[in-house]
């Protein structure tokens, strides 16, 4: 059963074949739409991530995913070629309209093609379906709520930005987890054991209160909330606006002081 | 010679890992964090593990990745690419003594990438504290025309015995050796064992053997290396390095921190004793120890033969000559070549690592490539028909840059980037300088290219400015209220046979070391003997041999003095902000570990 729920947050790209042709799966790109049109995985639809990040209103979505005939039971499944970090903010936001029965696919496009995986440029049509609205605040953190948390050491607030950005400047009593912590060399989530070591490490446990964030519109922190899902961890919640907003609104943040970190970067 | 080009075997990729150390660090690192194990005991276990203090935290450590000899092969480069994404800062530092450092790494994550490192043989043991360091080899040695043998094999079986041999385990202080090619290549005389390749001809036989140096070093206060003895045969290369250490572990002073480098020692105690002792040791480990000690050297190295690449590259020719003349040097192998990569002060993006790898696949006859001891990393045995096909591919990467082995590839320590006693950000300079003579094509002119400039961002001599021919050392100038930083100046240091450290002249503040340097070159133009260069110029004032106008430290100086002026703050107020910074220059220290 357990084994069950972890996988459900990732497929890989076997499962998914044998899902390609299932009315109950839809597959979503979130990459370009002209990748997109180029080619991508038989059966796709296409929902550029900048769509979403636009207007991020739950309607909007809830429209879009209707007219790619998704209803509540629908499997659905999205990819990127952004390691990951795009598709993710997608499935965050599809749990919380209220459609949890959703998968990353656990490599990037690139990497399905390399390994022969089927794909063609051919645009399919679904018929419209109904979908309730169903909003699940619990895995959002808005910037107030998080405000309160900042200094309540049951909760972890998790930057996933990389370390110079973190050192740079943070939210108070953040802790850095940088994005590509979470990459195996050949798929977008390390195996749940390395992944558990990473915060077994950090003495953070599956019962904690987490908090992710990241630079500006939840996508790396998005793939660390799936991340933490995986390996079991009930209460996340993403702070979708991240650091631009919080640096937007002035608030108080907290920075390596006396080193000139940057320097050492051979950029 | 004999076995160049045919292949024999392939030589074994060293593993110098041991799986099982990475969980016991996650462990002892838990308790540390429990408070149940101090933190005095966890810094000394932590650096014997390789993981250095950074710069005002405690959250925060170096890793230091140990590559005995300097021999790094393309998975390895391809794996530290991947654990400087996840773990630091997205690039790598190459140090002056062939390590290579990940820095800002969280502690917490130190045994994630000790167990990585370990998948590739690679390992972070005894890489800080109290013992035998990175075992170093010239990056030169079994190519260099001067070379009489290849030191390689001998620096790797020494490196191999000593990796966690109890009788380093807890030495009064850190402890180094070097082999050279030659006398000209490597710094076989400021460290506490140098060793030179020599072969000792007799009537009877041909001997291959070590010139041996003991006691040399830099820090706070430095000193030039004794020769032990005419010649040191090879059968004596282990009783000889085993006496020292025991000598050294016995005698060396454990309670003066500033005192128990075993230079001191030699210094205390005086050469001819020391020496005395040393022979004596040997003469008893010899007839105590020859069973169970012996060291196991792979001479087998297998060259491979890469196809021709069909060239049709569009190469800026000016520019290609120019990479050619400062970053290339003939093999005493006919047709090959090694190629000297520029780096700003050590330091390489991940993305580099990777293409770096691709690169010593398709290029380098023996696969691996080497750091060298100048914050570098050199590609051997390049075919000279791919020389231009190689520059081509530098290019396409950022690793072009020319003046690799000249005066425009200054060294400069992590400085105030992320060192605990750094008192100035020498890492920045060092990039500054660089950047300025490359503008100025510095690096093309041959009276200038022998001559060094290194920088060390305090006292101690990480950035190895005592054998700069211009050495820099920072700390804090006080104006009134303020205070700016500040550079000690040191004249005509050198590291080869007629190694001597260099000679103070002026505190030169941060923002006018670069005016300084250009100021010393024109100079020496003006004042110049058609056969001088500028090593060679420098080295004659300090030592008042010179004949021209410029005949003494001094009468340098009183041209240079315009330099040390210090600006109002308000007229001025950059002169007062160290590089990379805009805030107002303090000096701030913390707890030294000592780093290079």
């Amino acid at each position: 059963m357990k084994e069950e729920t972890l996988s459900n947050i990732t497929i890989d790209p076997n499962k998914l074949t044998s899902e390609i042709n299932d009315h109950d799966t839809r597959i979503i790109d979130v990459r370009s739409k002209s990748d997109y049109l180029q080619h991508h995985i038989p059966n796709s639809v296409n929902l550029p991530l900048s769509k979403i990040l636009s207007n991020d209103s739950p309607n909007h979505l809830l429209t879009l995913i209707q007219s790619f005939g998704i209803d509540d039971t629908t499997h659905v499944v999205v990819y990127d070629n952004t390691f990951g970090a795009l598709a993710s903010r997608l499935t965050w936001s599809l749990s919380y309209i209220g459609h949890d029965n959703v998968s990353l696919l656990d490599v990037t496009y690139d990497k399905w093609q390399s390994l022969g995986y089927e794909t063609n440029s051919k645009i399919v049509d679904f018929e419209i379906k109904k979908h309730k609205l169903n909003i699940n605040n619990s895995i959002l953190s808005t910037i107030n709520y998080l405000e309160q948390k900042i200094n309540d050491n049951k909760t972890v607030i998790v930057d996933n930005r990389e370390r110079l950005n973190f050192l740079e400047h943070h939210i108070p009593n953040a802790i850095n987890i940088p994005y590509k912590m979470f990459a195996s060399q050949n798929k977008i989530l390390k195996n749940p054991k390395e992944l558990k070591q990473i915060f077994e490490n950090r003495n953070i446990k599956e019962q904690d209160e987490i908090i992710t964030y990241c630079g500006s519109s939840g996508t790396l922190s998005g793939l660390a909330y799936n991340a933490l899902k995986s390996i079991g961890f009930k209460n996340i919640k993403l702070y979708v606006r991240s650091f631009k907003e919080w640096r937007q609104q002035n608030k108080k943040v907290e920075k390596q002081n006396n080193a000139n970190y940057w320097d050492l970067s051979a950029e | 010679m004999q076995n160049q080009l045919d292949s024999i075997n392939p030589s074994e990729t060293n593993n110098w890992a041991r799986i099982e150390e990475s969980a016991h660090f996650s462990k002892m690192l838990k308790l540390y964090r429990q408070n149940k194990l101090g933190s005095d005991s966890f810094r000394r276990f932590r650096l014997q593990h390789g993981a250095y203090g950074t710069r005002m935290t405690d959250d925060y450590a170096m890793v230091r990745i140990k590559i005995p000899a300097g021999e790094i092969h393309p998975n390895q480069l391809i794996k530290i690419a991947q654990l400087c994404d996840s773990f630091s800062i997205g690039s790598a530092h190459v140090s002056t003594r062939q390590n290579i450092q990940l820095h800002w790494v969280v502690l917490e994550d130190v045994p994630e990438i000790m167990a990585e490192l370990a998948k590739v043989g690679l390992t972070t043991r005894e890489a800080c504290g109290n013992t035998i360091r990175n075992i170093m080899c010239s990056p030169l040695s079994g190519v260099c025309t001067n070379e009489m043998f290849d030191s390689t094999p001998y620096a790797l079986a020494l490196a191999k015995f000593l990796l966690r041999n109890p009788l380093n385990q807890n030495l009064p202080r850190k402890f180094k050796f070097n082999f050279t090619c030659c006398e000209q290549h490597g710094m076989a005389r400021i460290v506490d064992v140098g060793l030179v390749p020599i072969i000792n001809k007799s009537e009877q036989n041909t001997q291959q053997g070590f010139k041996v140096f003991l006691g040399g070093g830099l820090g706070n206060k430095s000193y030039v290396g004794h020769q032990l003895e005419e010649f040191t045969p090879i059968e004596d290369l282990l009783y000889t390095s085993i006496a020292v250490i025991k000598i050294f572990d016995r005698l060396g002073n454990r309670k003066n921190l500033a005192r128990n480098r075993m230079r001191y020692l030699v210094h205390e105690l005086g050469w001819d004793e020391f020496k005395k002792l040393i022979l004596k040791e040997r003469a008893i480990i010899r007839v105590t120890q020859s069973i169970i000690t012996n060291i196991t050297v792979n001479h087998h190295k297998h060259i491979q033969n890469i196809p021709k690449f069909n060239q049709n590259t569009n190469l800026d020719s000016l520019a290609y000559t120019r990479w050619l003349k400062t970053n290339t040097i003939k093999q005493k192998q006919q047709n090959y070549y090694s190629v000297f990569l520029t780096l700003e002060a050590g330091d390489i993006t991940s993305d580099q690592l990777r293409h770096l790898a691709n690169i010593c696949e398709e290029f380098s006859g023996e696969r691996l490539i080497r750091n060298g001891f100048s914050q570098d990393v050199v590609i051997r045995w390049v075919h000279q028909d791919h020389l231009q096909m190689l520059y081509s591919k530098l290019i396409s990467v950022g690793l072009s840059n020319p003046g690799a082995m000249t005066i425009a590839s200054p060294i400069g320590c992590s400085g105030t980037t992320s060192c605990n006693l750094a008192l100035t950000n020498s890492h920045r300079l060092a990039k500054e300088i660089q950047r300025k003579l490359l503008t100025l094509k510095i690096d093309q002119d041959d009276d200038l290219k022998d001559a060094t400039i290194k920088i060390s961002g305090c006292p101690n001599s990480c950035g190895q400015h005592e054998i700069a021919t211009i050495g820099f050392y920072g700390g804090g100038g006080r104006s009134g209220k303020n205070m700016y930083p500040i550079y000690q100046m040191s004249l005509g240091g050198r590291s080869d046979d007629d190694a001597m450290l260099g000679v103070n002249c002026l505190r030169i503040p941060a923002k006018k070391v670069i005016d300084t340097i250009l100021k010393i070159i024109s100079i020496f133009k003006k004042d110049k003997k058609p056969d001088d260069d500028l090593k060679s110029w420098i080295n004659k004032i300090v030592n008042e041999k010179n004949d021209t106008n410029i005949r003494s430290i001094s009468d340098l100086k009183k041209l240079l003095l315009p330099f040390t002026k210090v600006p109002d703050k308000t007229e001025s107020s950059d002169f007062y902000y160290d590089y990379g910074s805009f805030d107002s220059y303090h000096t701030r220290t913390g707890k030294g570990e000592c780093a290079a």
